[in-house]
């Protein structure tokens, strides 16, 4: 091998080995940096209180109830839509055009920033169905966002389903929808599950998309139902607001540290329904 | 069971499923109605070259401006600036996870790049702003670090989750054989990689690409952190506005014709990304229909 080959192939494996490590190193002094600067602003305060003029002190519990809130009502509404129209798509569908279409739609869905869901939500939520600037807006906007990313699990799922359970079930008299219901549902659980994962996950970082829509409200409000129809800013909006309009950045480092223990736990989960899927 | 029942109850389920099919090809179809409904009256109102074309945004003035060429060109500058960052890495990155990387390396390489993708964007925007931007205050000795060049920073780390996973896809797809052949013809690892692994991956790391400039460009609540938001015409160092922050910053206190501009702006950063989508959809197919 000629002399600058073999320069030319120890320097390209240096310039790949450097990327690598950058990128490793980069996602380590991330989680260290907010980690440190973020634990040790965290109080108990600070996560049992909500904030006070009067007392002049800050408290992100009703920012964690509405993300809990914001969270279980997305998923209340996306789920059923979600894996009902993987079922169409998979078990139901026949003509192929249709499901093409439908699959562009939902990668569509995919793509679209959440800037504009914003604003589509605004419209349409907020002032069209006159839900006001709320936790049912928000919620309702973001069930349309996680909306693909359950579809896309569903059908994965669907598709590992062997056919001879259907023909089984089917061949002793079974209808159609009990099939579905008693033997092809049950063995695509975990896949639904890690897609609710997932969407967990984009709905907890989610900012763009609902600070116009749940809006930025900080008020300690307990009550599901009455939350729902109150302004309530997610822990990620929260973290959004107190620094960059109001310049706590300890807060925000709390919250940051709070949001990155949170994306560790639904990452390490989304792995563990994967890995069971694949057994399965 | 009563069979008719039965029937009926197959009948409601069908329909049932069929409407839940049919929210996702709602929700594009309202999206983009409201889109445009909402977007139009300003553009027409101003005139659609002032306000894409016109060099100055003024919407709290007492006589009004509403060019957005500053934001449709710090949008470019700042997603091009985001790829010659990202691309490179993200796709060398790819290489080594699909061709060198050990089984024990890549357990430890992959994970890292997924966790990259979970981390919120205002957590991105938070260390941008604590970081990211007084270091380049320091550097380069500004009066304020927010800026371009922070924006790009921020932005590249954003959409490296994206190039890697998709790219990597693309080169663990390519067959075996090319590879071998190349190898037995005495070309190294790293030639055969560059010569053959990835023109043969080509359409799916273009897909990876694309799909990273989508997520640049609909990046908003980070780059709102890191990039100052001022109108001003962009260059790496000085307070810039992308199309997304410039709809974010003034929604909360807009009205009347500003506020239908911020929409106008909605409009042309929708079609930006539709364009992107329907390129990226191409790509995706072109591979499928390789197999």
């Amino acid at each position: 091998m000629s002399q600058k080959r073999k320069i030319q192939n120890v320097v390209i494996r240096g310039v790949i080995w450097f990327c690598v490590i950058l990128t490793v190193l980069l996602l380590v002094a991330l989680i260290g940096y907010i980690m440190v600067r973020g634990l040790s602003s965290i109080s108990w305060q600070l996560l049992s209180t909500a904030r006070s003029a009067l007392a002049g002190t800050i408290g992100i519990l009703p920012n964690i109830i509405y993300t809990i809130y914001l969270v279980l009502t997305t998923l209340v509404i996306a789920l059923p839509l979600g894996i009902g129209g993987a079922i169409y798509l998979t078990e139901y569908a026949k003509n192929k055009r249709l499901v093409e279409i439908i699959e562009f739609a939902t990668e569509t869905l995919t793509g679209i920033p959440s800037i504009i869901y914003g604003l589509v939500g605004m419209l349409f939520f907020v002032q069209g169905l006159g839900l006001r600037t709320s936790i049912a807006s928000g919620a309702l906007t973001l069930a349309v966002m996680t909306l693909p990313t359950i579809v896309r699990t569903t059908q994965e799922a669907l598709k590992t389903v062997p056919d001879s359970y259907r023909e089984g079930s089917v061949g002793l008299g079974a209808s159609k929808w009990h099939t579905i219901r008693t033997i092809v549902l049950p063995c695509t659980l975990d896949g639904v599950v890690g897609g609710a994962i997932l969407a967990i996950g984009k709905i907890v970082g989610e900012s763009a998309a609902l600070i116009y829509t749940a809006g930025t409200g900080y008020n300690l409000v307990t009550n599901f139902f009455r939350a729902l129809q109150t302004s309530g800013g997610s822990l990620s909006v929260a973290l959004y607001v107190y620094v960059q309009e109001q310049g706590e950045f300890d807060v925000g480092f709390a919250i940051a540290a709070i949001l990155m223990i949170l994306v560790l736990i639904i990452n390490s989960s989304a792995k563990l329904a994967k890995r069971k899927l694949k057994k399965v | 069971m009563d069979l008719k029942v039965r029937e009926i109850i197959e009948k409601v389920m069908n329909g049932l499923f069929f409407l839940c099919g049919m929210v996702s090809i709602a929700a594009v179809a309202l999206i983009t109605i409201y889109m445009i409904v909402s977007g139009l009256p300003a553009i027409i109102e101003i005139g659609p070259i002032d306000f894409l074309l016109g060099q100055e945004w003024a919407s709290t003035a007492s006589e009004p401006k509403f060019g957005i060429l500053p934001f449709i060109l710090t949008s470019v500058y700042g997603t091009l600036g985001a790829c010659l960052i990202g691309v490179p890495v993200g796709l060398l990155t790819a290489v080594f996870l699909s061709k060198l990387a050990s089984k024990k390396m890549a357990a430890v390489v992959r994970p890292a790049v997924e966790l990259l993708s979970g981390i919120p964007s205002v957590v991105y925007g938070l260390i941008g702003a604590m970081v990211l931007v007084p270091g380049i205050m320091d550097l380069f000795q500004l009066r304020n670090g927010t800026c371009l060049l922070a924006a790009i920073l921020v932005l590249a780390v954003m959409i490296l989750p994206s190039i890697v996973s998709v790219s990597e896809t693309a080169l663990s797809a390519v067959p075996r054989e090319y590879e071998e052949g190349s190898l037995a013809l005495g070309a190294t690892e790293v030639e055969t990689i560059f010569k053959v692994s990835v023109p043969a991956a080509r359409s799916g790391i273009a897909a990876g690409i694309v799909l990273g400039i989508g997520r640049a460009v609909g990046e908003a609540m980070a780059v709102m952190m890191v990039a100052g938001n001022v109108a001003n015409m962009p260059s790496l160092f000085t307070s810039v506005t992308f199309l997304t922050t410039a709809i974010a910053k003034e929604m909360s206190y807009s009205s009347g014709l500003q506020r239908q501009a911020l929409f106008s702006i909605g409009l042309v950063l929708f079609v930006f990304i539709m364009i992107i989508n329907v390129i990226l959809n191409l790509l995706l197919k072109g591979r499928r229909d390789e197999k």
